[in-house]
């Protein structure tokens, strides 16, 4: 199809899902308004089991069964990335250190900086998975953090520290069990919170790991063939 | 102004069709693909709003107090980082594309090659 | 007051999903994108969704981004080695 012909099926199809929608949107409850049944239900329902941030009561608690598929779609892609992104027969995967990769030239500033955030950032990851009952933030938000804040040694133009520190095989096993003991909880039943949050943070922060540390080697080791530059960040 | 925010979400969500339609790049397509997904995170949590509410947070506030709804805030946040996983393996496709046909430009590559 | 923080909130982040659709060089799109995770994260803030706006903060603005700047890399390394 040409693309004069696709542009005009896309008009054709567009203009009807606007017309729709915007006929729809008008039929919703007014914003901001009171209505909201479901909300009322979840907060009373968070409150009778003492989990003080509702979200994380809905998520884990009253959907934990929903989140164990959402759960398992975030497995499943990142499983997927991971072995799309795999080396290959004809590449083959340069150590670090062969161009360039070692300890950049960063300004020291910036390398302290980096050195002093790592610790800090991993509380901060560890502390919102811990406190997902109590306050904004648990499993999802807190794996996250987790998962980035390794890659403050990058920033740090320390490439070589970034792969000692993270054990891929390490952080393999650790996604496989969280994925487990997550669907184990889901399965089990109501009231399980906090181990909920904990294995969520565990599994999405080795997600994380996992799959930008295939995107580091496709991006900056795997070569198909002999060339070898290190044109790097 | 009491639906206008819906039409927000709505304009979001033709604006990621038409990048991704209009595209000549796949990781541009992704990330119009991610635009587009981001305008139900919109539109859930337009509906959720509550007009004076406040966070469904009870650490320091009266169990009685009003709060904007928190279902649709708990479907929100575990799609926000679903969905990073994949864009991550989409990005992986279109990298593996660009390994095997030498392009990423939708138009160049023909099916089945 | 609630009501214009709201509008320009909302505002910004329909302004900036415009602006990374408009851009066409995905390069430039992923750090306009890391600036609409930002616009997102604040009008999540504003609607009262505090969980929400952390976990579109953290992934919006470091995550996808980064990972759209590592696959243009390896991208384009494929096609410096073709030529």
């Amino acid at each position: 199809m040409s693309h004069r012909a696709r542009f005009a099926v896309f008009v054709i199809g567009v203009a009807g899902l606007a017309v729709l929608y915007v006929l729809a949107a008008f039929r919703l409850p007014d914003f901001g308004g009171r209505f909201h049944p479901y909300g009322e239900r979840a907060v009373t329902s968070a409150i009778a089991e003492r989990t003080k941030n509702v979200v994380s009561s809905v998520n884990f608690d009253q959907r934990a069964f929903d989140t164990v598929g959402e759960e398992l779609i975030l497995f499943a892609s990142a499983l997927g990335a991971v072995v799309l992104l795999r080396t290959v027969r004809r590449e083959r995967e340069e150590e670090a250190g062969e161009h360039g990769y070692g300890p950049a030239d960063v300004f020291d500033a910036l390398r302290l900086t980096g050195y002093a955030l790592l610790p800090v950032t991993l509380l901060i990851g560890v502390y919102i998975v811990a406190h997902g009952h109590l306050s904004p933030g648990g499993g999802f938000q807190g794996g996250v953090v987790l998962g980035t804040a390794l890659h403050l040694l990058y920033l740090t133009g320390d490439y070589p520290a970034l792969d000692r520190l993270r054990p891929v095989p390490a952080f393999e096993a650790g996604e496989a069990l969280a994925a487990g003991v997550f669907v184990i909880l889901g399965l089990a039943g109501a009231g399980l919170v906090i181990p909920m949050n904990a294995m969520v943070g565990l599994e999405v922060g080795c997600a994380i790991v996992l799959v930008l540390t295939k995107f580091f080697e496709q991006a900056l080791l795997v070569r198909t063939d002999e060339a070898g530059k290190g044109e790097g960040t | 102004m009491s639906h206008l925010p819906y039409l927000a979400a709505g304009w979001i969500l033709l604006a990621g069709i038409f990048g991704m339609v209009t595209s000549r790049n796949l990781v541009h397509v992704v990330v119009c693909l991610s635009v587009t997904q981001s305008a139900t995170y919109v539109l859930l949590l337009t509906i959720g709003y509550r007009k004076g509410g406040t966070a469904p947070v009870f650490s320091d506030i009266k169990p009685t107090g009003k709060v904007v709804d928190p279902v649709v805030q708990a479907m929100a946040l575990t799609d926000i980082v679903v969905n990073a996983t994949v864009t991550a393996l989409l990005l992986a496709l279109a990298v593996q594309v660009a390994k095997r046909r030498g392009t990423i430009d939708p138009d160049q590559l023909r099916p089945l090659e | 007051m609630a009501d214009a923080v709201l509008i320009v909130a909302l505002a910004l982040a329909v302004v900036m999903a415009t602006a990374v659709v408009l851009t066409r060089d995905p390069a430039r799109q992923a750090i306009v994108l890391s600036a609409y995770g930002v616009t997102l994260g604040i009008l999540f803030l504003v609607l009262q969704a505090p969980d929400v706006a952390l976990s579109q903060i953290a992934v919006g603005t470091v995550v996808v981004p980064l990972v759209v700047i590592l696959a243009i890399h390896a991208i384009r390394r494929q096609h410096g080695e073709r030529r």
